[in-house]
């Protein structure tokens, strides 16, 4: 079994998120960057097929080199190796051409990653991947059980779950519960160290989109808390504070 | 970052969830490789899921939680710095740092349980034993299938360890060994003792004692307040044959024994640092929420003094520890620079874990906030691994040459 693991480096999803460059740009000043919160359940549920099954996992980030923490974090918790495609991520199009491009060159079983990033939160890396590769896609993936070369998968859909059967290779986006989030153990950490991360340039500098700004939600405003017994006062400031009625 | 639903990494805290993040006012972060924050993060993961959940109920009822042994063996808690050929982690001791302070952070106890595990037990078998004894125990210590102890206080015998009535004869193929410890981490649960005692000639030998060996025998201490989810007890020694092959061949004198609790008082430095850490974090979070005369009670002068305060305490011990780590390092600290840390971060620990609970006013007492069970927790922690006052004597003696403890 030969699976590929693409991971993003995202803001904690704890941050205060600002902008700079006239709203262009986010500030990444200052900012704990992690691994996609769904690309880590795709790499736990990785790690535990490799040790069930035999094989490898080979981690994938396009992302400059700042990302490369997040990759040896990937490496500790148990991916055998890693990619990296030397390149801003821009849009959902030109990371998919650079998976795709890796994926051809390698031909994987499976290529997981999560069901979409947790920044910008696209969720088209997967179909479009699938697409590039002529393999078919399926998100987003809650569990796997890989019996030969069929794939069982169960898919969350709207007010239900749908279960599912395909050939493999295949391209999944993950989800929660397919895999507890693994915590990378002491040896990890230092075997990682040793373990290969290659560096490579991107094959194409096609974005099918840009940029033109970003804006944040208004602040939330001041609660005013009103006691049950006071409806009237509550429909006066409704009317002349708030205005919504 | 956006709307839709997203797994959720950190919650608030006050209603038993752990949301804990260390200060770092001084960035020393700066100082740190991106390992040592993996390592950091991974512990402080760990501790949420594992530890803070649990820590409270089994500290209030007195109760080890032994399933967390595996789990720290798992996690590669127990002898982190040795060699990966006996199962250690291969890391540094800024890495081992980290992870006691963030263990601590947890509890002082679950600490203990780690520090008595990678300093007191195993390493005195990776340093002072034989291959034999290293190939057979310490895989099995590092995954926690097997616990183990220190003896080395005496119940007549604690700040002056020298003084030790435990001995053992030379017979012609065992050692007879007699006398009983006291105060000792895990002495109830231990499968394997660390034992130091008085050969015929009155010099201290290393023996390692088994659980099952006849004559051994283990009580707890019990009614403590203070590192309740860690047991403590005794180890009885009548006529127990110890085989020769059990006797750390390397080991020799008082000094061999005290340097594993330099290891020890090594990891405690950074450890109650932990401690200070969670309890000032609890007492900022709680000032900016708890409203009394229409305002948070952050927004008054005394509560931002005690804060200040803390705050300072916290940063001086990091860079305490920080520049003791890479002194371990490049084995370049004395016992002297670690009974200084050792004994500083104890006393700022406790200072800071005061204040804060006086922030907290009566919320300060209850287990839904960790930080009384922290200042009972350090109770103990300024008292073992040398007390307080002996190691002010140890740098007593460091500074003027003359030992004022004999």
């Amino acid at each position: 079994m030969k699976i590929l693991v693409c991971v993003t480096s995202v803001p904690d999803t704890t941050t205060k998120i600002t902008f700079t460059d006239n709203n262009t740009k986010f500030n990444k000043a200052g900012v704990q960057f992690i691994t996609g919160p769904y690309d880590d359940y795709a790499l736990a549920r990785a790690v535990e097929l490799k040790e069930k099954l035999g094989g490898t996992v080979t981690v994938l980030n396009v992302g400059e080199a700042d990302t490369e923490p997040v990759i040896r974090k990937c490496l500790a918790i148990g991916a055998d190796d890693a990619i990296r495609v030397n390149a801003d991520p821009t849009d959902a199009f030109f990371v998919a051409e650079q998976i795709a491009a890796i994926a051809k060159e390698n031909k994987y079983d499976l290529i997981l990653m999560g069901r979409e990033s947790i920044d910008y939160n696209g969720g088209q890396v997967h179909g479009i991947v699938g697409e590039l590769l002529g393999m078919p896609s399926i998100s987003p993936v809650m569990q796997l059980d890989i019996d030969g070369d069929t794939a069982r998968i169960v898919r969350e859909i709207e007010g239900g779950k749908e279960s599912l059967e395909a050939k493999l290779p295949l391209v999944l986006g993950c989800q929660e519960p397919i895999a507890e989030w693994k915590i990378p153990n002491m040896r990890g950490i230092m075997t990682a160290r040793t373990k290969p991360l290659k560096v490579v340039e991107p094959t194409s500098k096609d974005t099918l989109t840009n940029v033109s700004g970003y804006e944040l939600p208004a602040p939330r405003g001041n609660v005013k808390m009103i006691p049950a017994d006071q409806v009237e006062t509550l429909i006066q400031l409704l009317r002349t504070e708030a205005k919504v009625i | 970052m956006q709307a839709t639903t997203q797994p959720q990494r950190t919650k608030s805290r006050g209603n038993g969830s752990d949301s804990f993040e260390s200060p770092d006012f001084y960035q020393l972060d700066d100082l740190l490789t991106a390992e040592h924050k993996l390592v950091r993060s991974s512990m402080r993961t760990f501790v949420k899921r594992e530890i803070s959940p649990i820590i409270e109920e089994y500290a209030q009822r007195a109760e080890f939680p032994a399933q967390l042994v595996p789990k720290f063996g798992q996690i590669g808690a127990f002898g982190p710095t040795l060699p990966v050929e006996y199962g250690g982690g291969g890391l540094d001791y800024i890495s081992y740092g980290l992870m006691m302070q963030e263990i601590e952070r947890g509890d002082s106890g679950m600490r203990s349980t780690v520090s008595v595990q990678s300093s007191l037990v195993m390493y005195p078998i990776y340093r002072y034993g034989s291959e034999e004894q290293k190939r057979r125990l310490l895989p099995r210590l590092a995954k926690g299938d097997l616990i183990g102890c220190f003896g080395l206080t005496e119940a007549n015998h604690g700040s002056n360890p020298g003084g030790m009535e435990t001995g053992f004869i030379e017979r012609s193929d065992y050692f007879l060994l007699n006398g009983s410890k006291l105060w000792i981490t895990h002495a109830p649960i231990a499968d394997i003792a660390i034992v130091w005692a008085k050969n015929e000639q009155g010099k201290i030998r290393g023996l390692i004692v088994e659980r099952g060996m006849e004559g051994f025998s283990t009580a707890e201490i019990e009614q403590k307040w203070s590192l309740r989810a860690s047991t403590t007890g005794e180890l009885i020694f009548q006529d127990v044959k110890v085989p020769k092959e059990n006797l750390l061949p390397e080991a020799f004198g008082l000094k061999s024994a005290l340097s594993c609790l330099d290891q020890a008082r090594y990891g405690i430095a950074w450890g109650a640092l932990g401690a200070a850490m969670d309890c000032y974090e609890s007492a900022r979070r709680y000032a900016l929420e708890r409203i009394q005369f229409d305002k948070p009670i952050a927004s008054y002068q005394l509560v931002q003094k005690k804060l200040a305060e803390m705050l300072t305490d916290i940063t001086l011990a990091q860079l305490l520890c920080w520049r003791l780590g890479m002194l371990k390092n490049e084995d370049k600290a004395t016992s002297a620079q670690i009974s200084m840390a050792k004994r500083n971060n104890v006393e700022v620990a406790l200072r800071v874990a005061r204040e804060a609970r006086q922030v907290l006013g009566g919320m300060g007492i209850i287990g839904e906030y960790p930080i009384m069970r922290h200042l009972m927790n350090l109770e103990s922690v300024v008292t073992y691994e040398g007390t307080h006052d002996i190691h002010l004597l140890i740098l007593g003696q460091e500074i003027t040459g003359i030992p004022a403890f004999k």
